[in-house]
């Protein structure tokens, strides 16, 4: 079982979206004035100022815009992990996500750039939040 | 747009050792402010400028004067990460041609290596902040964030691992021959201390994909200082001055839809090599944040040595070393070989000011324009990039 850092709060800004992950829903921020898809979330839209953003819920898929293999990490929660993918994912609904990519084997030979990837809510062993990672898919 | 000589460097100082016990940072600070004004040929006394990133324990803009014993008429607290030292050149040419200076100086003491403060291998995980909050959980590590750009780099331009390993190549040649690089790496225990190659890069540990060891900077102690001057000081001192004709300043963070491949330095380049009227072409010596490989690449990229996407054949012949023909980069050994306390962007306007003087341990002789280039922060997510220009008297 994962037993990742969880988010802290209070925290205004991303308490709607992590709220979502409890309900299995990736959420994103759409600006009623100026079109703009705002993420990561704030509560004042990030292209014009507005602060009336819409919460939506994203379909879950996307595509690797790059990433990287680490191969340790000593931060309790990754160690056991070993070699595992960070990596930038361009959801189809216009926001960028920094998040990891799980793949069963070696992800330097599994994970690619360009790649379709679908977000999966790994529960944790301790704290309430499960964390959206994505899968290949 | 002619050059305008309104602000000098006019003293320095790198503080030798890499590994220094026992030792605060704010001590490195102010043994290296008092060097670098001796350098000058100026008193304590005659600071009347203060910048600083807050690098010392229980300094900033509250607590570092009173440490000095210094009574500042301007007090600028910039911290932008690693460059910061290039945003204090940028408001101090400001300060002075407004007339409210005319001898301010900025300090830098760390002591990572000692403190052991893993600068580079640690998750951001919890925190409670906006950033944190969406970070945390997925251990990006420092070196991750450039990893993340030199992946996208290799995919969108085709660029190699034999072309960016060159940068490795050319700092660790200069490194061999800057002595105190060389007690750097064998205080901090390298396993060879010797000139690399290519194959030794690519041979080396792979630490986040795809970067390896050796396309990673150390993690040192050090520090050092400037001080910067009013024309007419400047024409009185030790040394002849370096003079500091151009400055930019920007930031980039992560954008849905954005370049990663492009940094911080496509804005400020431009606005320093256009401020001082000369272009990137007329450079003689480059000095370049290389906390990675890719830092450099991207860099040099965006400040316009060649074009986007370009910079793997634009490196890729090996003319990086002092004594090839082309632009020179990092003769000091960079952080990559030479030092790396955790914002080394103090050091990059310290050699650009010893090469205009001619006093590199690698000279490239004749050098009269130099551009410094920061990158703070993490290239692949939230960074500053801070351009100076350089020329010599």
């Amino acid at each position: 079982m994962a037993s990742r850092p969880q988010p802290h709060f209070p925290e205004p800004d991303t308490k709607p979206f992590w709220d979502g992950a409890k309900e299995g829903e990736l959420r994103y921020q759409v600006c009623p004035s100026c079109n703009a898809v705002n993420f990561t979330p704030t509560a004042h839209c990030q292209k014009c100022g507005g602060r009336d953003l819409a919460w939506k819920v994203s379909k879950g898929e996307g595509t690797v815009y790059t990433y990287s293999v680490v191969m340790q990490n000593r931060i309790p929660g990754f160690q056991e992990l070993g070699a595992y993918a960070v990596a930038y994912v361009d959801l189809d609904e216009g926001f960028r996500m920094l998040t990891n990519v799980m793949v069963d084997g070696n992800p330097l030979e599994l994970v690619k750039i360009g790649q379709r990837v679908r977000v999966d809510f790994e529960k944790q062993d301790s704290g309430e939040y499960p964390i959206p990672v994505f899968r290949p898919i | 747009m002619a050059q305008t000589r309104q602000a000098a460097i006019g003293g320095i100082h790198e503080y030798p050792l890499r590994v220094a016990p026992g030792v605060s940072a704010m001590q490195i600070k102010a043994a290296s402010l008092k060097a670098a004004l001796d350098d000058a040929g100026l008193k304590w006394s005659d600071v009347d400028g203060l910048y600083d990133a807050g690098d010392g324990e229980g300094g900033g803009g509250l607590g570092l004067a009173a440490y000095l014993g210094l009574k500042p008429r301007v007090i600028d607290t910039t911290q932008v990460g690693g460059s910061s030292y290039e945003f204090h050149a940028a408001h101090a040419l400001r300060d002075i041609a407004a007339g409210r200076v005319k001898v301010a100086v900025t300090t830098y003491g760390s002591t990572a290596a000692s403190s052991r403060i893993a600068i580079g291998t640690g998750g951001r995980g919890g925190g409670g902040s906006w950033q944190t909050n969406m970070e945390g959980p997925y251990g990006s590590t420092l070196i991750s964030n450039y990893a993340m750009v030199k992946q996208r780099h290799m995919f969108q331009y085709g660029t190699t691992n034999e072309q960016l390993a060159q940068i490795s190549v050319a700092t660790r040649k200069h490194a061999m021959r800057n002595p105190e690089a060389v007690k750097a790496m064998q205080d901090l225990q390298f396993v060879g201390v010797n000139e690399i190659t290519v194959e030794n890069v690519l041979e080396s540990r792979m630490v986040a994909s795809p970067l390896r060891l050796l396309e990673c900077c150390m993690v040192s102690d050090g520090g050092g200082a400037a001080v910067f001057v009013a024309p007419e000081i400047a024409r009185d001192l030790k040394k002849k001055p370096v003079w500091i004709i151009g400055s930019g300043e920007a930031t980039k963070y992560r954008e849905n839809g954005g370049d990663i491949t492009t940094s911080a330095g496509a804005q400020s380049g431009p606005a320093a090599f256009a401020q001082a009227g000369v272009s990137p072409s007329e450079i003689d010596i480059a000095m370049i944040y290389d906390s990675f490989t890719i830092t450099v690449a991207t860099c040099l990229e965006d400040l316009g040595f060649c074009k986007k996407g370009e910079v793997g054949s634009f490196i890729g012949d090996g003319h990086l070393a002092f004594d090839q023909p082309g632009l020179t980069i990092n003769t000091d050994g960079g952080g990559l070989s030479s030092n790396h306390p955790g914002m080394r962007g103090l050091f990059l306007l310290l050699e650009a000011t010893r090469q205009l003087r001619g006093e590199s341990t690698s000279q490239v002789n004749g050098a009269k324009l130099a551009v410094a280039h920061g990158n703070g922060g993490l290239l692949g997510g939230t960074h500053t990039g801070g351009t100076i220009v350089l020329a010599a008297d």
